[in-house]
């Protein structure tokens, strides 16, 4: 929804958020120092210094960014991991008729609403991977004999911190982020591209046929995938002239048909750019690992490939670390492809000029990404695993052909629309 | 990098049960393959020798747990022939009805697990929820989920509940209606034939050779039915068509998946028949000997394959000696001409398509 010569939108910005409650602590703990000062006058003069110090612009900067940090980290692990990991549950329990944890996960013990003759239909199973990840917590944490021990251990941190560094540049709305980095896309690709060698030492570490196998593949499979990734965000780049995310996000908020109270927005995947993007996606399935992508841990013949020998909670990690994968991952296509945050219904009220949200941006960014996240798993669950010469075959054969051809598109229409 | 072994088993998500498969690869390329049997014997000849002719049918049963009711028959039929013991019609419809139902549903097993073997875990459930109609209807039968302990010497151990053959019929009903979302799920995915056409090819000759019975035969192309070759119990009248592979080139997993599959259909057709055919009422067993003398002969086309009972009796109330023909052991021995020069990924494929079952490969 463009308006002209409009004055910055009434979004709050996670960091102003974080450095008024930043201040707010500062000046409680700074009140409470004054308090002994006075109480007892010999400690006055250091405890003002100290004061001093805490309410300077150098603590204020380091807390607010912790506390902004702590906020995306709980955000994306506690809100949106456990979420995607119950929907899910709860998705793919549909498709297959899992009586199991379709209805009868018992979660909360003070769920309010408990239905007495069936007391085992309670719940919504929310806390059901809490309770997982509280039992794998307990679990023995094994390391094989014949293992290179600190590069077993190193792996798991390697592909958590990997991951990690995705959620720094993705923008959750317009105000919600941690960086406004000008080169994000570059930067997500080339954290993305980070986990395959945590992969690869996982399997060389470990000393087992399986997790080496495992390891191999997925080196050679993300190589071949990171290739049509990186060509169809260059196809991207043509027609943004920009590698920041939060300028493609702005370029998409234009819309394409107008219909007043709503309107078609002009996101990238409705125009030439859709080939990119649909390459972009079935290489984005391969780079989470999901199925019919997810040869290097095919249970059928490779055990759990390169997670074998993990248990415990590193096993734990390598296993969620996954669904946050997937959600940066579609976080990252809803971002350059499908308008961000912006809705296609109005976002913003003006009184005047001035843009006042009515729907959350976040909301609206949420819901593209879980619903992104369901045919992901939608595909996973109802189609079989590739081989891994098969795979190779698309990857290099077919999809790195396609993205050249949407290269070439995406020039195209630089050209024809500078 | 050199070529090394990798055990597929004994303790291994791809087995079905308690055995090793080693392949040799080179890279991802299957070299060598050699298939390790015996962590599940049980001795069941030798065991069957100390046991009176009765009670051996309770061991029988657990030859195959998801196929009881085909061995513990092919048991009896061939005590039975040594005994000179006239099964009444009706105790041979209601074998032909309790041997359908259990193949129904130890296909039904194979496909559960064979979607797994390519990483179609909704396969599994699908196929699992559709079993349980089949093991009801066994349950009702038979009073038993698994190991019925249903076949006796001289006819069945029951005659089956009023209403039963409604109650089939419906079950058929509802299954035959299902059955169009599996071939979605499996024919008409293009990842699924990519798996599963032209892998694991075996020639009919080859196949004749190693002694591959069974549906996996037929999938090469040959039209061998022991229900119809050698047929015993009521078959003869039945109209049924066994399921051959029709295409240019058989014996690849897809064949044998398409032969099993259309078996369900097949084996529903011959339940329904069935229950015209036979007679309403009337005896279901007669009584047989506690002792006998000589040998009896038995092969029947069972869920895997040929399955086949040599009783040997010296007129005590136990049999001299038993030998028992397993088809999956003997497939088993085809299994490197199999595997041979296909993926590391189509182990897994290609034995969940000759369907494996180690109680009765052991025995």
């Amino acid at each position: 929804m463009s308006h002209g010569g409009e004055s910055a939108p009434l979004v709050p910005n996670l960091f102003d958020v974080c450095k008024v409650l930043t201040l707010a602590i500062l000046g409680l703990v700074d009140a409470i120092l004054d308090g002994i000062g006075a109480a007892i006058p010999p400690l006055g003069p250091p405890l003002a210094g100290l004061s001093d110090f805490l309410l300077g612009n150098f603590v204020v900067t380091v807390v607010t960014w912790i506390i902004a940090m702590t906020v995306i980290l709980l955000w994306a692990t506690l809100f949106n991991l456990l979420t995607v990991m119950w929907l899910e549950r709860k998705f793919y329990s549909r498709i297959q008729d899992r009586y199991g944890i379709m209805i009868s996960i018992w979660s909360l013990p003070f769920w309010p609403f408990n239905r007495r003759d069936r007391p085992t239909h309670k719940g919504t199973g929310y806390l059901q991977n809490v309770a997982d990840g509280l039992k794998l917590l307990q679990k023995e944490n094994l390391t094989p004999a014949t293992a290179d021990a600190a590069m077993f251990h190193i792996s798991p941190v390697l592909i958590a911190s990997s991951t990690l560094m995705l959620l720094v540049a993705l923008p959750w709305s317009s105000g919600f982020y941690i960086a406004r980095l000008e080169l994000g896309l570059l930067f997500v690709l080339a954290a993305f591209s980070l986990a395959p060698i945590g992969i690869l030492i996982a399997g060389w570490s470990a000393n087992n046929k399986y997790t080496l196998i495992g390891g191999l593949r997925a080196a050679a499979m993300l190589l071949a995938y990171e290739i049509p990734m990186i060509l169809c965000a260059i196809a991207l780049v043509f027609s943004t002239g920009s590698l920041n995310l939060f300028d493609i996000v702005e370029q998409q908020e234009r819309p394409l048909i107008d219909f007043g109270l709503f309107a078609i927005p002009a996101w990238y995947a409705f125009g030439p750019q859709i080939l990119g993007f649909l390459i972009f996606t079935v290489a984005m399935v391969a780079e989470m690992e999901r199925i019919p992508f997810d040869i290097p841990e095919a249970e059928a013949e490779l055990v759990e490939g390169w997670t074998t020998e993990y248990s415990g909670m590193r096993f734990g990690l390598l296993f969620g670390f996954k669904w946050l994968r997937m959600i940066a991952g579609a976080a990252l296509i809803v971002t350059m492809y499908l308008g961000g945050w912006s809705g296609p219904v109005f976002t913003r009220l003006y009184v005047g000029n001035i843009p006042i949200p009515v729907f959350p941006e976040e909301l609206y960014f949420l819901v593209k990404v879980w619903l992104l996240c369901l045919v992901f798993i939608w595909i996973s669950w109802s189609v079989p695993r590739i081989r891994i010469d098969q795979i190779l075959q698309i990857g290099w054969k077919r999809l790195v052909p396609y993205s050249l051809l949407a290269v070439l598109i995406g020039a195209g229409s630089r050209v024809v629309r500078p | 990098m050199p070529e090394f072994w990798v055990n597929m088993g004994p303790q291994h998500p791809m087995t079905h049960g308690l055995w090793n498969m080693r392949v040799k690869v080179d890279g991802e390329t299957i070299t060598d393959a050699e298939p390790e049997i015996g962590y599940l014997h049980r001795g069941y000849e030798k065991i069957m020798e100390v046991r009176e002719f009765e009670k051996n049918v309770v061991l029988t049963d657990r030859l195959c747990y998801v196929s009881s009711i085909t061995w513990s028959h092919v048991y009896c039929l061939a005590v039975g022939r040594m005994m000179g013991v006239e099964v009444p019609e009706r105790g041979q419809w209601l074998r032909v009805v309790s041997l359908e139902l259990q193949r129904v549903a130890s296909h039904l097993m194979w496909l559960a697990s064979y979607g797994p073997d390519l990483g179609l875990l909704t396969g599994l459930l699908w196929a699992l929820r559709e079993r349980e109609l089949f093991l009801d209807l066994i349950q009702l039968m038979s009073g038993m989920r698994m190991n019925q302990n249903y076949p006796r010497i001289g006819g069945v151990r029951n005659d089956v509940p009023e209403n039963f053959d409604a109650m089939c019929r419906r079950s058929i009903e509802h299954f035959l209606g299902k059955l169009k979302g599996y071939e979605k799920l499996f024919h008409e995915s293009k990842i699924f034939l990519m798996r599963t056409q032209g892998v694991g090819k075996i020639s009919a000759a080859n196949a004749i050779d190693w002694g591959v019975t069974g549906p996996n035969l037929r999938a090469c192309g040959l039209n061998v039915d022991l229900r119809r070759l050698d047929p015993y119990e009521t078959y003869e009248e039945v109209d049924f068509e066994p399921q051959v592979w029709r295409g240019a080139d058989g014996g690849d997993s897809y064949a044998r998946f398409v032969c099993r599959f259309n078996e369900l259909r097949e084996s529903c057709g011959i339940i329904l028949q069935a229950f015209e055919k036979m007679p309403k009422t009337g005896a279901y067993r007669t009584k047989a000997p506690r002792r006998a003398e000589g040998e009896g002969f038995a092969r029947t086309e069972d869920s895997r394959g040929e399955a086949l009972f040599y009783v040997v009796g010296d007129g005590d109330d136990r049999p001299y000696r038993v030998k028992i023909r397993s088809p999956v052991f003997s497939t088993m021995a085809a299994t490197p001409i199999l595997l041979r020069g296909n993926k590391l990924a189509d182990v897994v494929a290609i034995l969940g398509s000759v369907d494996v079952c180690v109680g009765e490969m052991d025995k």
